[in-house]
């Protein structure tokens, strides 16, 4: 396998992994915790937002995320793999050819 | 038919199921007994992993601990959830990858170093314990007010199911009882959220219930805020309102969330999937049942409470209710008539409040208390121990590869065969059944305490270790090792400090930024993480060999 598509494989994973950490950190830490007090003036239904999101909606927003998550790698690792497939159809044809020529 | 016939043929029933089970799936092999042969569906390790991972605090003591700390309880929620979030896009994928059975095999390749892999040893093991402890002890008090048996004869029931599958089966066995004992705990802890959520709201789905307005039986107006109207009245604390401050809250979330990303009964769960791919989707299944626990016991937690002042605030003591009298018995209702009025003052100021309320039995005692058939009352037993169980059982086969894999055979007898490997994993969890036995018949003294040491310590140990060997090649022996001792050492003792050595000063001034012990994982986690970052600067690469490790582990595929 080139070392360039496992570069490129490891550097776009990194990226899902950073930006669902943000939103990780966002409706945990930030509504649930550090700004829960400025959401509980929302209300809905019988809920206070801030306090909705520290008990139910932070739960939900992790569900998400790893659902998210699921799905994007599977598309980056069949990108990866279809990558890889040409290098090898290409490889092996040029082993194919060189066979032709020893021939 | 009474509770009593209830509850002997639920737990008759389930425990029939999960010894069947056992005799099922007996292991023949290490890779057997360790993974399950890597060979369990994806949707069988999420179910399995809830299983594993929502324990008898999880399910007995999680809603009553919210229904006394209100908003604040919140760090129960997120931190046991959110961790899922980590391990799935951090951890899970690429321990699978690496593909070994244990956390100390991975530290102890990825470090080049037994010393390392000792430590790992060392720290799975102590968390292990700690852990397994509480759980005999919650099966311990299920049985005793239910079966009506002695503690002591509850934990030795406990003892001998739990021994009887791990023993036999192993990680296949402990696996297919935890896909049973998850269908058996989600059952009995939604049905009657979802009767007392009917009854009070009119509401079937309690997530939705937790948010309407009350039956005209019950007074009307939103429940939360007649909660918060009536906890006001009678001098407690407002129940949406926050009374922790918060960094605390904010520290205790975080050291909960590290640490059950490090767990290591969690951790090993992952290695029990075909594949990498099988590994992310199975963290997902299992955050998505987890879930469903998870959003469901604050709404119990909200409806307990609720229905626990209307039905003993201002109330006459001789017309309590049987539950009430039962758990008296138990002394974890305990009532005081301080102003000899033979009524039941129930109040915020502890002068003038008679009554005392044990957190742990509100899920046990809701469905009494809310009147409910008495075959819910018994399921609620069942699941009760179905989680006590598959997570003693999770944590007693993470002693036994600790002791079998990594000390006997990676350390000090390399040349032992797989059959006499598999012999001293059977033997190793009958010893464990047998400590873990005896502390949950003669409990430490603060139970709840030493699980949160638990947290805080595999936050503050292996957390850092594995993220780091995964996200930073440079990352080397000298730096994990110090980081390890340094996490661990500086949490425990902290945590000793505060808990053991001077609980009279264990308060908000005294403590180190206002973190209280439950928190300082936390703290622990960025002190491992610093110190292993800087020592690791300081002192020679890894060898080649394991930069190629870490090279492999971060590509998909086999």
């Amino acid at each position: 396998m080139s070392s360039n598509s496992a570069n490129s494989y490891w550097k776009s994973n990194l990226k899902i992994v950073a930006s669902l950490l943000l939103v990780w950190f966002i409706a945990s830490f930030g509504a649930g915790i550090l700004f829960v007090d400025a959401l509980d003036s929302i209300r809905f239904a019988g809920f206070k937002l801030g306090f909705w999101m520290a008990q139910q909606g932070s739960i939900l927003v992790f569900v998400v995320l790893i659902l998210v998550y699921i799905r994007l790698m599977d598309k980056l690792d069949a990108r990866y793999a279809s990558d890889n497939a040409d290098e090898i159809t290409a490889r092996s044809n040029i082993t194919q050819s060189q066979k032709e020529v020893n021939l | 038919m009474n509770v009593q016939i209830w509850t002997y043929l639920f737990v008759f029933l389930s425990f029939s199921l999960y010894i069947g089970i056992a005799i099922w799936s007996r292991a023949s092999s290490t890779k057997e007994f360790y993974v399950a042969d890597g060979g369990v569906p994806p949707l069988a390790n999420g179910m399995a992993t809830a299983a594993d991972w929502m324990s008898a605090a999880s399910f007995i003591s999680m809603a009553g601990l919210i229904s006394f700390l209100g908003r604040d309880g919140t760090f129960y929620l997120m931190g046991w959830t959110g961790g899922y979030v980590l391990l799935a896009l951090l951890l899970a994928p690429y321990l699978r990858k690496f593909g070994k059975f244990t956390v100390p095999d991975f530290i102890g390749d990825r470090y080049y170093s037994q010393s390392a892999r000792l430590i790992a040893v060392f720290c799975a093991i102590v968390i292990s314990f700690v852990y397994v402890c509480g759980q005999m002890q919650g099966a311990g008090i299920v049985f005793s007010r239910f079966l009506e048996v002695r503690i002591e004869t509850g934990v030795l029931i406990g003892m001998a199911i739990v021994f009887f599958y791990a023993v036999l089966g192993g990680m296949k066995g402990i696996t297919y009882t935890q896909v049973a004992q998850y269908c058996v705990l989600i059952f009995a802890f939604t049905v009657p959220a979802v009767f007392i959520s009917l009854m009070m709201t009119g509401q079937p789905i309690p997530q939705i219930g937790f948010g309407s307005e009350l039956t005209e039986a019950y007074g009307g107006g939103y429940l939360l805020d007649r909660l918060d109207g009536m906890s006001e009245a009678l001098g407690f604390a407002t129940y949406t309102e926050g009374q922790r401050s918060t960094q605390d809250v904010f520290f205790i979330t975080a050291a909960l969330m590290f640490g059950t990303a490090g767990l290591p009964h969690v951790i090993i769960r992952f290695f029990t999937v075909p594949n990498v791919r099988d590994a992310r989707r199975s963290a997902g299944y299992a955050l998505v049942f987890i879930a469903i626990l998870y959003t469901t016991a604050p709404a119990v937690a909200a409806f307990a409470k609720t229905n626990l002042i209307n039905t003993v605030s201002n109330a006459e003591y001789t017309a309590m209710p049987e539950w009430f009298k039962k758990w008296e018995t138990t002394k974890l209702i305990t009532f005081d008539d301080k102003n000899g009025d033979g009524r039941i003052q129930y109040v915020g100021d502890p002068s003038v409040n008679e009554l005392d309320v044990n957190r742990d039995i509100m899920v046990l005692a809701n469905p009494e208390i809310a009147e409910l058939p008495d075959w819910v009352i018994a399921l609620v037993v069942a699941g009760a121990l179905a989680a006590a169980l598959s997570t003693a059982a999770g944590l007693l086969l993470v002693i036994s590869t600790s002791v079998a894999h990594d000390m006997m055979k990676r350390s000090f007898m390399p040349d032992i065969s797989d059959k006499k490997e598999l012999l001293y994993a059977r033997l190793a969890i009958f010893i464990a059944v047998l400590v873990a036995g005896y502390f949950g018949m003669y409990p430490p003294a603060y139970v709840a305490q030493v699980v949160a040491f638990a947290f805080g310590l595999a936050a503050a140990s292996f957390f850092p270790a594995i993220v780091l060997g995964i996200f930073w090649k440079r990352m080397n022996k000298e730096g994990a090792i110090a980081g390890m001792i340094a996490g661990f050492g500086f949490t425990a003792a902290y945590i000793i400090y505060f808990r053991f050595l001077n609980p009279s000063i264990d308060n908000a001034e005294n403590w180190l930024l206002g973190i209280s012990p439950e928190g300082i994982g936390t703290l622990g986690t960025l002190i491992n993480t610093c110190v292993a970052i800087a020592v690791a600067r300081l002192t020679p690469s890894p060898p080649n060999e394991v930069t190629e490790i870490v090279e492999r582990i971060r590509l998909p595929g086999e």
